[in-house]
């Protein structure tokens, strides 16, 4: 008696295994033969990875910039020789500032300094002035173009101060050190960025137009009067689409290991199980939006709104939260991307450090399980 | 012959059908209105590289009068907040491994000594570089105030810099943004960015919706020409394409408060022939994509690099020579140019031909390319 209910159990079981893979099999195969999303899967992360590695740069060199010397002092031809050393600029010699002003203009340079006929006199009295202009419609360029120029002023006035006898040095000195990426990298800090943006693209953006298709088409209805039942056939929905999220993580880290040199400091496989909740996450997410909405042209809408824009905005990655005004920072709890963001910087730059994983990998963990509940509870509710 | 009114008169039959197509679902009205403005305030909110709190945390081993003094100029800024006081390196470790401190600043025993004997007095500042942008930020704030703590420190000890030492003041204007916010950049380059994702799709998906759902066939049998289809299915695009521009500017206007300087006739100029370019580019990737799905995938495959290799994420002065060459085809990149000069710097026409003229060609290839695909491709 007790084993005929345990045979029966063990049939239903394997017959629900069944199922499930069939449905797999059928999702795998319906991905593979649709080369779009293939390209989707697979492609995209090649080309941002490339973008990445080699267009995107936020090191900023060989600004163009004016030297408008209107002093004719030794002072004044020393601290322009400080620019013409710099690696970061580029400089022309001018005479008159209307000229530099018409460069500006024409976007020919990218910032003038102005050393005024009255330079070295008023430098002696102790009130010298550099005036510096830069174009503001850039802000950021701008910013660093200024901090560039003040770095090759304060090595001319270093310089200056070295050759006089009694030279004063400065009482505090700061040695700073970066932490975790001591020649600031810039890749060590766009890899976490590259990893968030294609796991978010294959989960969310492409579930939630595949599965919005389904709908459109009524085929997901086919599947729903067939035995199968409908959290089988989510699962036989998510386990191709995860697969393909995991090929992109591959594909991910190994390039941030080969073409960016990006150490990996934590385990690899907590990385991989980080990933793998996230992707769930994301997978989940566009589940939901599908079933939800049931159109392909508003479930992309949505999937952009809610999951890919949030992931290069709000998650931390090119924007520090740090640096958002507060009400935003409450905002970027709302998102899974800022938890994997912190996750992976952690892990791939700084080590295991448990403080950190457990807390974020527990709130992902949470937010897998409530969009996971909610995207069958939805399918359910659409169906009926 | 026919004559051109006829001609007029059935685009106009298909543009209002088109349009009624596109707006008659209420869903789908918000969903093109709506996402555009909304990311408008999203980015102008939070992309931002200033930082205006900057938690950090002291392990003072000296704790001296002088010690405090220089912590309290950090802590005078507005910008550095006090999280903790340390007491040990393995506390200094786990505030930096938990990110509760973006900066510590370590001050050695003999600070106060080596300050007063008059020998260099050396602090250690160390940031959490896991994002190396706000950690380098972050130490050239403390940089600063340890120059104005320095120069105080002269001042009040009598130490006047030698006569020979230069004495000098840099001073920075900024064109166009005085105070360098980097929102009055974002928001106007959102203009182009934005318009440009929301119109290639809805283009793209205008044409291969009707042809998932056999209505195309249907169209192409009606005495309309494959011309005059593309022109019916592209104005619509245009119209919203126009419309979602307006609300972007309206939000950076209104909301954000960034002054326009230069004129919106330019302006709109301008971006008529950003969309004829996008709408363009949706058109030829309709005509290669077979469903729905297909052409959403190739949207988003181009605008992805057309974003990022448009100048707003990174300058593309900075790019390789390569690379610099490809995103001479991308429209977005004449379009981000083309409105921060006429909305920040309200350059006119003569100044602003650079992005006008590739804007137009590309309007002019790829539209006529559509039209050649239409009249091959679909009959």
């Amino acid at each position: 008696m007790n084993s005929a209910a345990n045979e029966v159990a063990t049939t239903t079981w394997r017959a629900n295994a069944n199922r499930v893979r069939a449905l797999v099999v059928k999702e795998t195969r319906q991905l593979i033969r649709d080369p779009s999303s293939l390209a989707l899967g697979i492609a995209l992360p090649l080309v941002l990875i490339l973008l990445f590695g080699y267009a995107l740069s936020l090191d900023v060199k060989n600004v163009p910039l004016a030297i408008v010397l209107e002093d004719s002092s030794p002072q004044a031809a020393e601290l322009v020789g400080s620019f013409q050393l710099s690696p970061y600029f580029q400089t022309s010699v001018l005479q008159s500032m209307a000229q530099a002003q018409q460069l500006m203009q024409d976007r020919q340079v990218a910032g003038v300094v102005r050393l005024r006929s009255d330079f070295t006199r008023t430098l002696l009295q102790g009130d010298g002035e550099i005036q510096v202009l830069v174009n503001g419609s850039d802000a950021n360029r701008a910013r660093i173009i200024q901090g560039y120029v003040q770095g090759a002023v304060g090595a001319w006035s270093a310089r200056q101060q070295a050759e006089g006898q009694d030279a004063v040095p400065p009482p505090v000195v700061v040695q700073s050190r970066a932490w975790f990426n001591e020649s600031s990298n810039s890749s060590y800090f766009l890899v976490p960025g590259l990893i968030v943006l294609v796991m978010t693209t294959v989960g969310a953006l492409l579930t939630a137009m595949v599965m919005a298709r389904e709908w459109e088409r009524g085929t997901i209805e086919a599947l729903f009067v067939t035995p199968v039942r409908s959290g089988e056939i989510l699962l036989g929905k998510i386990i191709p689409y995860f697969g393909l999220g995991m090929i992109g993580l591959a594909l991910c880290v190994l390039a941030a290991k080969f073409l960016f040199q990006v150490p990996l400091r934590g385990s690899l496989w907590l990385l991989i199980a980080c990933s793998m909740i996230y992707v769930l996450v994301s997978v989940g997410t566009g589940l939901l939006i599908s079933s939800a909405t049931r159109n392909q042209l508003i479930a992309s809408q949505i999937a952009l709104i809610s999951s890919f824009i949030p992931a290069i905005m709000l998650s931390g990655f090119l924007y520090d939260i740090r640096s958002m005004p507060t009400a935003v920072q409450v905002v970027t709890y709302l998102f899974p991307g800022r938890y994997y963001v912190t996750l992976l910087q952690t892990l791939f730059l700084n080590g295991d450090v448990w403080a950190v994983i457990l807390p974020n990998a527990g709130v992902l963990l949470l937010m897998m399980c409530m969009v996971l509940i909610a995207s069958i509870a939805v399918t359910r509710k659409r169906l009926e | 012959m026919e004559p051109l009114t006829l001609t007029l008169l059935r685009i106009w039959a298909l543009t209002k059908k088109e349009l009624l197509a596109v707006l008659k679902d209420k869903v789908a009205r918000i969903s093109l209105l709506v996402p555009p403005v909304l990311q408008a305030f999203i980015f102008g909110y939070a992309a931002s590289y200033d930082l205006n709190h900057v938690a950090y945390a002291v392990l003072d081993q000296d704790r001296s009068a002088s010690s405090q003094a220089l912590l309290a100029k950090l802590d005078g800024s507005g910008v550095f907040m006090r999280v903790a006081d340390l007491h040990s390196d393995s506390q200094l470790r786990r505030y930096i491994d938990t990110q509760r401190a973006l900066v510590v600043i370590q001050i050695n025993q003999d600070f106060e000594k080596r300050l007063l004997s008059g020998a260099a007095a050396d602090i250690q500042v160390i940031a959490d570089s896991r994002n190396s942008n706000t950690a380098a930020i972050a130490s050239g704030y403390v940089n600063a105030i340890v120059d104005a703590f320095n120069r105080d420190w002269h001042a009040l000890h009598g130490q006047s810099t030698p006569s020979h030492a230069p004495s000098f003041r840099v001073v920075t204007r900024a064109w166009y943004n005085p105070n360098l916010e980097s929102r009055w950049t974002m928001i106007p380059s959102m203009i182009g960015m934005l318009t440009l994702l929301q119109t290639v799709l809805l283009t793209a998906m205008s044409v291969a919706r009707e042809r998932e759902q056999g209505t195309f066939d249907q169209l192409l049998v009606t005495p309309f020409r494959p011309v005059e289809i593309m022109i019916g299915k592209a104005m619509p695009s245009v119209f919203v394409g126009l419309v979602q521009a307006t609300g972007i500017l309206l939000v950076a206007q209104l909301w954000f408060h960034i002054p326009f300087v230069g004129s919106f006739f330019t302006l709109y100029a301008g971006l008529l022939m950003f969309i004829l370019a996008a709408v363009g580019i949706g058109l030829l990737l309709s005509a290669v994509s077979q469903n729905m799905q297909q052409a959403m995938l190739l949207t988003f495959f181009l605008v992805l690099p057309f974003a990022m290799l448009s100048g707003m994420a990174t300058p593309i002065a900075d790019m390789p020579k390569a690379v610099q060459i490809l995103t001479c085809i991308n429209p977005l990149r004449y379009a981000i140019d083309f409105t921060q000069r006429v909305y920040l710097e309200g350059a006119g026409v003569g100044l602003l031909w650079y992005d006008l003229w590739p804007l137009l060609l590309i309007a002019t290839i790829t539209l006529s390319g559509a039209a050649w695909m239409f009249r091959h491709r679909l009959n």
